[in-house]
Order: C-alpha cells, then structure tokens, then sequence
C-alpha cells in the first residue's frame, strides 16, 4: 500500500502512522450536548466502501493528512494535507 | 570542577570503508531550525536571504545552508535571528550527520531506504525524509555519488551499525 504525500509524493505505508476517521476534524461546538459530543468521541462507521482517515506521515514529512481510500477494492484515492481539509 | 570533553555523535564510530564506499562524520558547526509563523513564510525567506545568503528552500530540496526538514519546518546550518517571524530553536547537538560517498553508495542505500535515490530522480541538493531500516532519516543528495545522512543523535551507534551491515553486503557481491 501506499500513500501519495502532498509533500514527500508516494511513500510506502511503513512510513505512516494511522490515527483513524477524518470525522475527528469535525468537533462540535462545545455547547452541542452530551449526544453530540459522544457521538463524536465514540461512535465510528465501519464502511464497506469509501472512507476518509487520518494519517500522520511519521517518518517522512511530519504532516497529518486525509487520506480517501477503498476499504473494498483497497484503491488509495488521494491524500490532502489535514490543515487545508474543508471542516 | 570536573572538565568535561566535548565529543562528536559518531565520536569512535567513524570512518568506515567498505569496497570503495565510505562513511564519515560531517560536524555542523550551528544547525537551527526555522518554522515560520502562520503567513510568515515570505517575511522569514527574506530575513534568511540577509542573513545567510538564501531563503527558505523548495520542499524536499536543499539551497546552501537552508534544508527542508519536514512540513513548515527547515533546517539552517548557521546563526539566524528570526524574532517575531519564525519559531526558531538550536539544534546543533541534536543530529548525528554523516557523509557516504563512493560509487557503490547508491547501492548501499538501496539496501536500507524504501525512497529511490538513484541519480535519475534523487538530485544533487534533492531531501528526502524518509526511513533507514527503523529509522526516522534525512537524506540529501549532496554530491554526484555523496549524500548526507542525519539521525537523532541517539541513533548514531545504530545509524553506523545499519551502514556497515549494507556496505559489506553490497562490497560482497
Ligand atoms: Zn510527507
């Protein structure tokens, strides 16, 4: 597998460290509730499909990304640095 | 007073020689690295421009004293004063930088990085960060046949161990 760094190009995924679903950059108000933030601490979708994680380039560049794959065909769609990710 | 002696991170280790291929110790002087605040990426090229001669350099790539080092991050061999625009921390005892040369060093390389380096695509004054074995490493192209190697000081023994290793193999075939 491997990951195409906006900074470094692709790089083998042993260089990479996986945090987990990209929905962690969508925080909700600090007032949102007690659901809101559960939902948001605890509760994961596993997607036969299409997902967005987030990974560290650990030992490469340093930089978080969002990384869109296929969890079914294992296709690596793209990478986006996680500062420039729309939230 | 007990006086101390200064010794250099590859102090004992180096240098090695295995079939044409060498590995010494490079000894920066000062290396400080400069994370430009948030939109200050062009004020902070410009003071290093005054200061040491070059701004800040392209990612993955070196320009004289200035390397990247990592996202928003680069690394100055030299003194720089960059108050107010940049992060700016002394880093001169933190890397063990080695230099390996020869025309086998390609091949040596290739035994421990998972990045082509080969000349086609890694050129002089190209950066990668990247791994060697387990480490975390940053590797620039600084010669036809020479690149230059850093490590977290730490990992100096296990640095020279790894290159040793890989240029016997390489010098056996
Ligand atoms: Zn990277």
């Amino acid at each position: 597998m491997r990951i195409t760094c906006p900074n470094c190009g692709p790089r083998d995924r042993r260089e990479f460290y996986y945090q987990g679903d990209a929905l962690a950059l969508d925080r909700p108000a600090e007032d949102a509730g007690l659901e809101a933030w559960d939902d948001y601490l605890h509760n994961r979708e596993n997607p036969a499909g299409d997902t967005a994680d987030l990974w560290f380039h650990e030992a490469g560049c340093g930089a978080w990304l969002v990384v869109e794959r296929n969890t079914v065909t294992h296709a690596v769609h793209k990478a986006t640095l996680a500062e420039k990710a729309k939230r | 007073m007990v006086k101390l002696i200064a010794l250099t991170p590859c102090a004992g280790l180096l240098p090695i020689t295995h079939g044409g291929v060498e590995v010494t110790e490079v000894r920066p002087e000062r290396l400080m690295s400069v994370a430009p605040y948030a939109g200050q990426s062009k004020a902070t090229s410009a003071k290093l421009k005054e200061q040491i001669g070059e701004g800040l350099s392209a990612v993955m790539c070196r320009a004289g004293a200035v390397t990247w080092f990592g996202h928003g991050t680069w690394l100055v061999a030299g003194e720089v004063a960059l108050d107010g625009v940049a992060a700016v921390t002394d880093q001169s005892d933190a890397w063990a930088v080695v230099a390996i040369s020869g025309a086998g060093a390609e091949d040596v390389l290739a035994r421990l990085v998972p990045v082509d380096l080969r000349a086609g695509v890694f050129k002089k004054n190209h950066v990668a960060k990247t791994m060697l074995g387990h480490m975390a490493v940053t590797i620039t192209r600084t010669d036809t046949a020479t690149f230059e190697i850093m490590v977290m000081r730490a990992m100096a023994r296990t640095l020279v161990h790894d290159l040793d290793i890989a240029m016997r193999g390489v010098a056996a075939r």
